[in-house]
């Protein structure tokens, strides 16, 4: 037997000692009680920034960890791993890439610093729209110029941990689709510091929480004439798709490592219980129908991972990596959700008892199908990139 | 002041008890982890540094994968670390026992002057209690045990609070070089950053080996023949009786067998 299921967790030990010892301060106890109040796990975000987890992509030069990608990635995993859920926080670490490429040098010294320090966050971002879906091009939320700022109105969906953010990176339509060459133009990002929550509406903003299956503090959000100083505008504009694409293969890769981690704690659970489980006078783990999902879904755990290792190495060395971090987050995504599986299915009725932690589980990994990408998408992109097929949508 | 902080690497609390073929001890092939009173010796020590000034040094004795509690400890704010590298033991070789650790790391450190030596009060595998004990006897130092608070008392004098059963505490002063064994849970620990992490890897880490001082587990006082994992058993007792029979015989189960009254 293997005491490990990680044939890689010697690589950056240092790193996954100490998020490990971490987030084992925060047991299954402390996320079922954040769940059941629909609560922010606010001490355990907190915890992880202070220790300057949250801020590992920004460069040195800013304050930050400097941290290669692969190395943010094992941070990601190791949350995961634990039972914990990056979802609470895994935000800040990839939507500052967009300020890292994209904004000016005075942007990146008037945030960056005070992100790297705590004091601020960032760990919003709104793309999604009720009526566009996934083809972010036909987004309605427009920005207008008006002499030295922008006026936001629109819609916003699905916007995560907005009550637990400072700053809002926000994609929005600056030349209306019909003016434009390409579908892709006539879109900007700008980075939104947020007024108190008492002083929003007054400024034009209000934000409605959405129930949903995972705890992600997610809402839709209502801009109306909201004022963003023209000075907040990143990038280009007109070209802030790009901007935001840029940043799509850090954030598939640091995903699927999500994924990686959530896939080892499921069949650590799994193994665990197979073993110890006895039903017919024998450990449920004999029977070959229980074992061979179990072992198939490690077998594709492990396959994944190393599709995630291969993008990130890319990603570091500066080569292309969108179809390496595609696949990976296809690949890793669909893993886990088959270590859930298995592992739910291995617990029997105890795997939908809330004190197991499976069903929660279950449900944070069953997301990474949908969110950030569905999975089609993803599909769709390796055949028409990568494969050369037609474009299909 | 400096301070020496004894730390072990033990099999990982929820790790899966398993004997090796001689039956002498635990098997490899389990995850690692630092010794928890170790832990709460480090954090002492380096709250007496940040109080007070000082170095504080991480020392342990272990194989190779034992290094990682030294790395931890520089992450945390350890200035130094010293690896006794134990090599990898022969398959059913026996593992040194407290007094040929003791014993090591008193020669390791001998021509180091240190104010304090902090080791952890037990160790989560062997559970001798017996090191930091033997230890200060070999250096000729006064020790204590159980310790829950340190703080300086004057010039080369210490003032700690001892942990005394049933709830009570003892407070000696006593002269230093002194060597404590520290308790769990007596503050809180620090966790590593991640810039400790990356200032950690420009840390001098000294490694030797047990060759180099002379150690070796032919200086044990004391042989295992045989480790026993506890069998688990289970029994069903159905009391029978009236109420008041039934409750008189429970009332002598659970004072007599479960001994929890
Ligand atoms: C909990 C949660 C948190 C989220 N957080 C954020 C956030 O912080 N910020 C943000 O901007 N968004 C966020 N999202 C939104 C998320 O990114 C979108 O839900 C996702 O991109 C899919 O878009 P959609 O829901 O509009 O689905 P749709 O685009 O309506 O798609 C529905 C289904 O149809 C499929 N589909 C659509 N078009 C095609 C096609 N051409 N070919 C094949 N299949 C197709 C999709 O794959 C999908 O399965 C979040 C969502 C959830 C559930």
């Amino acid at each position: 037997m293997q005491a490990e299921l990680n044939p890689r967790a010697g690589l950056h030990a240092d790193i996954r000692a100490a998020v490990r010892e971490l987030c084992g301060t925060f047991g299954g106890a402390y996320w079922q009680e954040v769940e059941a109040a629909g609560g922010y796990p606010e001490a355990f975000v907190a915890a992880l920034t202070g220790a300057g987890w949250l801020t590992a992509l920004i460069p040195e030069a800013y304050g930050g960890g400097g941290l290669t990608l692969e190395e943010a990635s094992v941070i990601l995993e190791e949350i995961n791993r634990s039972g914990a859920n990056s979802g609470a926080c895994h935000a800040q670490m990839y939507t500052m890439g967009t300020l890292l490429r994209h904004g000016t040098e005075a942007q990146k010294q008037r945030w960056l610093p005070p992100l790297a320090r705590g004091e601020l966050r960032l760990q919003s971002f709104a793309v999604t729209e009720p009526t566009a879906g996934t083809d972010t091009t036909r987004i309605r939320t427009v920005a207008q110029r008006e002499g030295d700022r922008y006026l936001i109105s629109g819609q916003k969906v699905w916007t995560s941990r907005l009550p637990h953010t400072d700053l809002l990176l926000l994609l929005a339509r600056t030349t209306p689709l019909e003016a434009v060459r390409k579908r892709g133009e006539g879109l900007s990002v700008f980075l939104l510091e947020l007024p108190p929550a008492a002083e929003r509406e007054a400024a034009g903003m209000s934000a409605r929480p959405i129930r949903n299956m995972v705890n992600h503090e997610t809402s839709e959000v209502f801009f109306e004439r909201f004022a963003v100083p023209a000075e907040n505008l990143i990038g280009t504009e007109g070209q802030g798709l790009r901007c935001i694409l840029d940043g799509m293969n850090a954030e598939r890769i640091l995903i699927a490592a999500e994924c990686i981690g959530d896939g080892f704690w499921f069949l650590e659970r799994a193994r665990r219980y197979a073993c110890e489980r006895v039903v017919f006078e024998r450990p449920i783990g004999q029977n070959q129908g229980v074992q061979f999902p179990i072992a198939r879904a490690y077998a594709n755990l492990l396959a994944a991972d190393l599709m995630r290792y291969d993008a990130a190495a890319r990603f570091d060395a500066g080569q292309s990596a969108g179809a390496a971090a595609n696949t990976a987050k296809l690949l890793a995504a669909d893993a886990s959700w088959e270590c859930a599986n298995v592992c739910l299915q291995t617990h029997g009725g105890f795997g939908f008892a809330a004190e197991y932690d499976i069903e929660r589980k279950f449900r944070e990994t069953r997301l990474y199908q949908v969110a950030p990408i569905s999975t089609n998408l993803i599909l769709a992109y390796l055949a028409e990139h990568v494969l050369g097929l037609p474009r299909s949508y | 002041m400096k301070i020496l902080v004894c730390l072990k690497q033990v099999p990982a609390k929820d790790a899966p008890l398993k004997l090796n073929q001689a039956a002498t001890w635990i098997r490899e092939d389990v995850s690692f982890e630092t010794n928890e009173p170790d832990a709460f010796a480090l954090e002492a020590a380096l709250r007496l540094k940040e109080a007070h000034g000082g170095e504080v040094v991480a020392l342990t004795l272990g194989p190779a994968r034992a290094a990682q509690v030294l790395r931890e400890a520089l992450a945390k704010g350890a200035d130094r670390a010293i690896h006794l590298d134990a090599g990898e033991a022969a398959a059913g070789a026996p593992p040194l026992d407290a007094f040929a650790i003791a014993e090591a790391v008193s020669r390791a450190i001998a021509g180091e002057s240190y104010d304090l030596i902090l080791t952890g009060l037990q160790s989560d595998d062997a559970g001798y209690g017996q090191t930091g004990v033997i230890l200060a006897e070999l250096l000729g130092a006064p020790h204590a045990t159980i310790i829950m608070q340190v703080e300086p008392a004057g010039e080369r004098r210490i003032k700690v609070k001892r942990e005394l059963e049933s709830g009570n505490f003892q407070f000696v002063e006593m002269p230093t070089p002194a060597v404590l064994t520290i308790q769990s849970g007596i503050n809180k620990l620090r966790y590593a950053t991640l810039m400790g992490i990356k200032q950690a890897k420009n840390k001098p880490l000294a490694r030797m080996t047990l060759e180099e001082i002379g150690a070796s587990a032919g200086l044990n006082r004391q042989l295992v023949h045989r480790l026993f994992v506890p069998s688990k058993s289970k029994g069903t007792t159905l009391i029978s009786g009236s109420a008041k029979e039934q409750a008189a015989a429970l009332v002598a189960h659970l004072r007599n067998d479960a001994h929890v009254i």
